[in-house]
């Protein structure tokens, strides 16, 4: 079978987040930009599923600018084999992200999608349960284990509680926490391959969705910053503090 | 109109995330929407709803039970509630991995761009919610019809359990995809206090070396009634289970006191915390972030420091 996995661009997860002077954003003027760590997850189990014999064909979409393209690279290089690149120079929410996603799984047919659980730029959470609506298909979230088997799929769950087993029928969205695996890195050889593999650019006009944001922006700020306290040099001196000073025991 | 709060229970009582999702919505009454109105949805979910109908500021309980809704199946339960959601200006969900499950099939089945983790009410349509992992604070302003919202637990007050006196009025539960089927759930429980709602948080990280070096923490926990967490890399190293972890893709907690023991304070670790009242670290690198928000830290070896900490606390508890 078919997989699509959405990869999005974003600021690398060891880059110390800047708040705009003008308070509009946050900096990303000469930031290091990355695959979302959640989605070498997804890449990652998708190779994994095709080195098994369950897939054929892994399909990587990235939307938004035109370095997007660099990320789908990066997808490639660890081992899909084909990849869209949705270009638009607008922010996309996850609704309009959703939406884009449809458009691609009418056309390229998938069995399953797998996304991450949430990006680390908007936190949002939303895009794979929203594209399962919208498809009408079922979902798994917050993956720590997928099994397919044949029209079927096991996956569990990772959940407030502890974890969840669900069975769902294929197609099907999965969306994948940290603990399912660990990407690999791309080998040099891979990484030359890479530059050979297809990339066809589309635009959202192209796939007929309307991509106008419904929230608006009114001000990114600094959240409030936490003095740090003092230094103790025992268990005693801490323990008397946490009694008398703070009194929280 | 008025405002839908789905509510998080176990068919037989209300979550607490339930009742700092009704502050959030009664804060949204007083800038003007309407009432709130709790969807109580499960199978035998009856005593859930009669508890749902006591909270204070809640108007009235829909109670929708039968099989289709048992184990709160993303599927069924968007179907629903978007069948419900002609009458409400506002559908709030908690933003527990319940909430994040099916709220944003609802919004998308709406059109509807869903507002995720709000951590403040600014007015009917705007929004404060937390992004980059907490490292910047973003005000929204929804131009949707519907306002589909997960609301930060930790930064409304619990609304009160008692003091309400609703009616339940049954609905239709619904119908079943047929889509997905719930099989198990292993719940790590236990006897201490659930993370989210615990007033004390006593945290292990990579620095506790092994799984059983946990039991150093344990009778610290039980002379401060404290519930225990840790950071991701524990989980990931397998020293504990998975719902212990604390941070960006793990729980927020916000407790009187959090305890972080050999946890070097990563953002995604702080993303987690930060918000606590009083912050400990005990770390043997006197470089460590952790330090940086802490308000009381003691640079030491943790397997010293543990022994001694249980008896400080034996002498005065
Ligand atoms: C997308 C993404 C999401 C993430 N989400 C989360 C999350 O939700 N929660 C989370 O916690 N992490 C998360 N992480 C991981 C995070 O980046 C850090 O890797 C992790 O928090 C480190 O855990 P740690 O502090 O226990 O380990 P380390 O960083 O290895 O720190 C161990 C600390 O223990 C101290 N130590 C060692 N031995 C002793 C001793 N004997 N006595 C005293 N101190 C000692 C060391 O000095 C060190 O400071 C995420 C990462 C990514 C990429
Ligand atoms: N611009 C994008 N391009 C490709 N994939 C995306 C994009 N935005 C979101 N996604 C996918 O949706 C997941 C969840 O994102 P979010 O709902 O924004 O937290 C990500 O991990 C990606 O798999």
């Amino acid at each position: 079978m078919k997989v699509l996995v959405p990869v999005k661009r974003v600021i690398d997860y060891n880059v110390k987040i800047r708040v705009k002077g003008d308070n509009t954003g946050v900096e990303t003027a000469n930031v290091k930009m990355s695959m979302n760590p959640f989605d070498e997850i997804s890449v990652e189990e998708a190779i994994r599923m095709k080195e098994a014999g369950t897939v054929e064909e892994i399909i990587v979409v990235s939307m938004g600018v035109q370095q997007c393209q660099e990320t789908i690279r990066t997808a490639l290089a660890m081992g899909a084999d084909r990849g869209i690149h949705v270009k638009s120079d607008e922010d996309l929410e996850p609704l309009a992200v959703a939406k884009l996603l449809k458009a691609i799984v009418d056309k390229e047919a998938p069995e399953l999608v797998i996304l991450g659980k949430q990006a680390i730029d908007d936190d949002s959470n939303q895009t794979g349960q929203m594209l399962g609506a919208l498809l009408g298909w079922s979902q798994g979230t917050f993956a720590s284990k997928i099994e397919l088997d044949g029209t079927t799929a096991k996956i569990t769950r990772e959940v407030d509680s502890g974890l969840e087993t669900i069975e769902v029928d294929l197609p099907t969205i999965v969306t994948v926490d940290l603990r399912l695996n660990e990407p690999r890195y791309a080998s040099l050889p891979n990484i030359m391959k890479a530059k050979k593999k297809p990339i066809d650019e589309v635009s959202p006009a192209d796939l007929g969705v309307d991509t106008a944001p419904r929230l608006q922006t009114l001000k990114v700020e600094e959240p409030p910053v936490r003095q740090a306290g003092v230094m103790v040099d025992s268990v005693a001196a801490l323990v008397d503090k946490l009694k008398n000073e703070a009194r929280v025991i | 109109m008025a405002i839908l709060v789905i509510a998080e229970h176990d068919n037989t009582a209300i979550q607490a995330s339930t009742l700092n999702t009704v502050t959030a919505a009664s804060e949204l009454s007083g800038h003007g929407a309407g009432d709130v109105v709790l969807l109580v949805a499960g199978s035998g979910c009856a005593p859930a709803a009669d508890a749902a109908a006591k909270i204070a500021g809640v108007s009235n309980v829909l109670l929708a039970d039968g099989p289709p809704q048992d184990n709160a199946l993303a599927e069924n339960l968007a179907d629903l509630v978007v069948g419900l959601a002609g009458d409400y200006s506002h559908i709030l969900a908690p933003a527990s991995t319940y909430g994040k499950n099916f709220l944003p099939r609802v919004a998308a089945l709406l059109d509807v761009q869903q507002i995720s983790e709000i951590s403040a009410v600014v007015d009917s349509e705007t929004f404060v919610r937390p992004i980059y992992a907490g490292n910047a604070m973003a005000t929204v302003k929804s131009a949707d019809a519907t306002k589909v919202i997960t609301v930060r637990t930790t930064t409304f007050d619990p609304a009160s359990a008692e003091g309400g006196s609703g009616a339940v009025e049954p609905v239709d539960a619904g119908s079943d995809s047929g889509q997905a089927r719930f099989i198990e759930r292993t719940e790590s429980g236990g006897e201490r206090p659930e993370l989210t709602t615990a007033r004390v948080i006593i945290s292990g990280g990579r620095g506790m070396g092994s799984g059983e070096n946990f039991d150093l923490i344990e009778p610290i926990a039980d002379k401060l009634g404290a519930a225990m967490g840790a950071s991701r890399a524990a989980v990931d190293a397998g020293y504990v289970p998975n719902d212990w972890q604390v941070g960006q893709t793990g729980k927020v907690v916000a407790p009187e006191l959090y305890v972080a023991i050999g946890i070097s304070g990563a953002i995604q670790h702080l993303a987690g915390m930060k918000d606590s009242k009083v912050i400990v670290a005990i770390n043997k690198d006197e470089e460590a972030p952790i330090f940086q928000v802490a308000d009381y830290g003691l640079v030491a070896d943790l397997f010293k420091a543990l022994p001694e900490l249980d008896a400080e606390l034996a002498k005065i508890l």
